[in-house]
């Protein structure tokens, strides 16, 4: 019986790294330019964004929540950002602090954001696909008023020294990729090793039991909303100097990227079970996909979704047949 | 559906083997089951009787062996690995599963009928589905509305549905894996009844208790199991409780209840519940319980027992007008965590919906409630595992593989799993809610025997269960309550089955009549 049940679990848990060198090698095959050192930290700092959200947003899954409202926060803590960092340059010289300040600014956006999605979902009792898609309306509308409809752009003083953050490297990688880097490594350690991790992966598989366990049940879900919000400020302060800009188009689409991130890593949407190093795979494989479309003739880029759905739709059905085999 | 031939059985099982990857859980069993008859399965926690149904029912498949079913029409079918639930019921083979399986979220009767819907035409027939149930659950004395939503219910009305479902399925073969383990004595009589018809009609019943007594009562013959063995059959005349106890166990077994010590007056109050009143469901309670003392509480289903219980740690709220004092501080928790931290421990009846995480790892089980006994900062996973490795010993929760998940092990096991759990918070005071449910003789004489330590080194301990014998011989009082009303605290020679249902039932009440109840 060990033998198989181990085996299973490997399956399982190495299913994801599996993908991911599958892909690197169709990548190789398909050009050349695939493995040149720019592109590599290329995919790498690209992939930090969805990656850091999806951190948070493993999170909210493994507790049993949702958060669709990810993409247009991002939008959103970025208009704040640009607004108050260029309103900042009249009264502050130092270009240095008013980007300090920014970024204290969008982590406490991002904790409020995630609070206020935390507490509707147990206080007020409402559904989180319910309460999450209605934030997501409400911040995808507000970025679009903020820009009037277009776009918002940071003054050019503050965006050169900002963007150091992005372009930036250490060691030969990029900025966002340590920080990517350092996000999961402290999820890590918080989903596997705390009490608070315990108690998301015990409300997620049986909320009933985590209250008769002594287990703050709101406290913990509300926690993992605003570690949610605190990820996608996070991602959004590497994010803004990369373009330097904020419009209603800014984050489309992330929270369904990061959702698939998580669900490829092997985190069970329902709730119950997490895994951060999954989520980061899942995060490199998504894309990776893109970059290889980029680089190939064969399929259209314009498929770059397509692709990303199929392997979505795989992802989870080698999941469940691992499953189902491992109760027979 | 009358029986051909009752000399015939309709179920043959020859040399029956079932392993869960490398661990053997069943072996060399035979069984013949005749239609008419009312066969009991015996054994210890974990000795293999469920996996043995679910064989039979097709919801496991076989490792090795034969079993073949007799039709209607006489001829025998081989039943080998296409045996599968739907295959069982057209059959007419049909188990009862020891856990509760109703889709919480629909109605009475759409759960006696799932699978089975009564239509017309294209469309559902409500109105005769129903009527049906009513017919069903009269059958079984049960009082409830048909219409109403199965996550609506007590557990014990929720075990009636689920009998009344197996019974509309019509079986020639009835499995119940311990029926009567959530229902109070009144509705498991009915349950006799009911299964004393079946077997006029010619259905063959296997029925599986912890409860000796039912045993003696129904069974016409025994199968006892120890350890995925047969011992043996016997028929049930022949056998005494003490002799089905010995089979099962393999050994003499000490005396079922200790002597406890009854705690000298002067023995610290630890607790004390004054005018309390939980809003719909209990009006009034008070009582004090005392270092060293066993309190049991008695009562029907649906007396308050357990509401009053959650309401005392955290997980309901009191009125205003309560006064909660714990160890000489007065004191209304808002949390269950705040119980906890005071040295309370609460061991819920729900094992399955309140208990224990199904799908999660033993240890992982265990440490949930106390976690922060086991981190600074980080879990202790080496001391987490030790401490689980010692509460297995203590506990003996017996289970063949380390990666197994809770809901893996049987359901006894289970039990002693979530009082494991429990006392890894090393609480001083003990309320324990329905503590030998679905426990084997064995084992029920040690968690009596913990429970008179816990008693006899200073621990306080309130005992809920609807075991008249248990609550009788364990407690030195013992505490009625009657339609969310303790009627009277019973003492010495006062605690007899009699007096207590006097007080259940509401025939004798020591509440003032005069005073106004402190809340409806
Ligand atoms: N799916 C499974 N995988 C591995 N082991 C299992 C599985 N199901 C049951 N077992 C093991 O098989 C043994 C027999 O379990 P079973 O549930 O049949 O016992 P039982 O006689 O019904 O006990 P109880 O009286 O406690 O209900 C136990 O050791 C249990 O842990
Ligand atoms: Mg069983």
């Amino acid at each position: 019986m060990p033998e198989k049940y181990f085996a299973a679990i490997d399956l399982k848990t190495a299913g994801p790294f599996l993908a991911l060198i599958a892909l690197i090698v169709i990548g190789m095959l398909v050009n050349e330019a695939f493995l040149s050192t720019g592109n590599l930290s290329n995919i790498l700092a690209r992939s930090s964004f969805i990656g850091i959200v999806a951190i948070g947003a493993t999170f909210v899954i493994t507790a049993g929540g949702i958060d669709l409202s990810v993409g247009a926060m991002a939008a959103f803590i970025s208009g704040c950002m640009i607004l108050i960092m260029n309103s900042l340059m009249e009264s502050i010289e130092s270009s240095v602090t008013i980007i300090l300040l920014a970024i204290l600014a969008s982590i406490g956006i991002g904790a409020l954001a995630g609070l206020l999605n935390g507490l509707l979902t147990t206080k007020a009792k409402i559904e989180a696909f319910i309460v999450t898609l209605g934030t997501m309306g409400i911040y995808r509308s507000l970025i679009t008023y903020m820009a009037d409809g277009g776009t918002l752009s940071l003054n050019f003083t503050i965006g050169d020294i900002y963007s150091e953050v992005y372009y930036g490297t250490l060691l030969g990688l990029p900025y966002p990729v340590w920080v990517f880097l350092l996000v999961a490594v402290v999820g890590y350690i918080l989903l596997n090793k705390t009490v608070f991790g315990r108690h998301c992966f015990a409300i997620g598989s049986n909320e009933q039991v985590a209250l008769y366990s002594a287990i703050h049940v709101d406290r913990v879900k509300t926690m993992t909303y605003m570690l949610q919000g605190v990820c996608v400020s996070i991602a959004t302060i590497i994010y803004v100097p990369r373009l330097g800009s904020a419009s209603g188009q800014t984050g489309i689409l992330w929270e369904l990227e990061a959702i698939a991130a998580v669900i490829i890593g092997g985190t069970v949407l329902k709730g119950g079970y997490g895994r951060i190093w999954g989520t980061v795979v899942g995060a490199l494989i998504l894309t990776l996909i893109g970059n290889i479309l980029n680089l190939t003739d064969a399929i259209s880029n314009y498929l770059n979704g397509a692709v990303q759905g199929i392997i979505v739709i795989v992802a989870v059905y080698l999941q469940r047949g691992a499953w189902r085999k491992k109760k027979h | 559906m009358p029986e051909p031939n009752s000399h015939f059985p309709i179920i043959t099982a020859r040399q029956l083997h079932k392993s869960f990857g490398d661990v053997q859980v069943l072996q060399g069993i035979d069984l013949d089951i005749y239609g008419g008859e009312v066969l009991a399965l015996l054994g210890e926690n974990g000795a293999g009787k469920s996996t043995l149904v679910k064989l039979l029912a097709g919801f496991e498949t076989l490792t090795a062996g034969q079993l073949e079913l007799r039709d209607l029409d006489g001829s025998s079918h081989s039943l080998a690995a296409d045996w599968t639930i739907e295959q069982a019921e057209k059959r007419g083979v049909v188990l009862i599963h020891q856990e509760l399986n109703l889709a919480e979220q629909l109605n009475v009767a759409d759960n006696i009928f799932l699978g089975n819907e009564l239509k017309r035409g294209l469309l559902l027939d409500q109105k005769r589905m129903l009527q049906k149930s009513r017919e069903y659950l009269q059958a079984l004395n049960c009082e409830v509305d048909p219409s109403t939503l199965v996550a609506e219910l007590a557990v014990s009305a929720k075990q009636l549905v689920e009998i009344a479902k197996a019974y509309a399925k019509q079986s020639r073969v009835l499995i119940l894996d311990e029926p009567t383990a959530v229902l109070t004595n009144r509705e498991s009589e009915a349950l006799f009844i009911l299964i004393e018809q079946l077997k006029q009609q010619g259905v063959a019943i296997v029925y599986i208790s912890h409860k000796l007594d039912e045993i003696e009562r129904i069974a016409d013959r025994i199968v006892v199991l120890r350890d995925g063995e047969m011992i043996g059959t016997y028929p049930a005349s022949t056998l005494s409780k003490d002799d089905m106890a010995r089979l099962m166990v393999g050994r003499e077994l000490s005396q079922l209840f200790p002597e406890i010590p009854r705690p000298p007056d002067s023995a610290e109050v630890v607790l004390e519940l004054q005018d309390a009143c939980v809003p719909g469901t209990i009006r009034h309670a008070e009582f004090q319980l005392r270092k060293g003392e066993v309190l049991g509480f008695s009562g029907l289903v649906g007396s308050g027992r357990t509401a009053l219980m959650e309401a005392i740690v955290g997980l309901r709220r009191f009125s205003e007008a309560t006064r909660l004092t714990v160890k000489g501080r007065q004191n209304r928790y808002p949390t269950l965590a705040a119980a906890r931290d005071d040295g309370i421990g609460y061991l819920t009846k729900d094992r399955k919906g309140c208990g224990l995480l199904l799908n999660m790892s033993l240890p992982f089980n265990f440490s949930l409630l106390a976690l922060d006994r086991f981190s600074r900062g980080l879990i202790d996973v080496q001391k987490e595992q030790a401490q689980f490795e010692a509460a297995v010993k203590t506990f003996d929760i017996r289970h063949k593989d380390d990666s197994l998940t809770a809901g893996k092990l049987s359901g006894g096991n289970q039990q002693k799993l979530l009082l494991a759990k429990i006392m890894a918070a090393e609480p001083d005071i003990i309320i324990i809610d329905e503590p030998t449910r679905g426990i084997d003789i064995g084992t029920r004489t040690e968690i009596y025997r913990f429970i008179a330590e816990l008693a006899g080194n200073g621990h306080a301990i309130i005992l809920v269960s609807s075991d008249m014998l248990e609550v009788i011989g364990l407690s030195h009082r013992v505490a009625v309550m009657c339609r969310g009303e303790l009627t009277g605290i019973l003492e010495g020679e006062a605690i007899e089955e009699h007096e207590i249902m006097r007080y259940a039932t509401g025939l004798k009440s020591d509440l003032d009549k005069q005073k106004e109840p402190l809340c409806a």
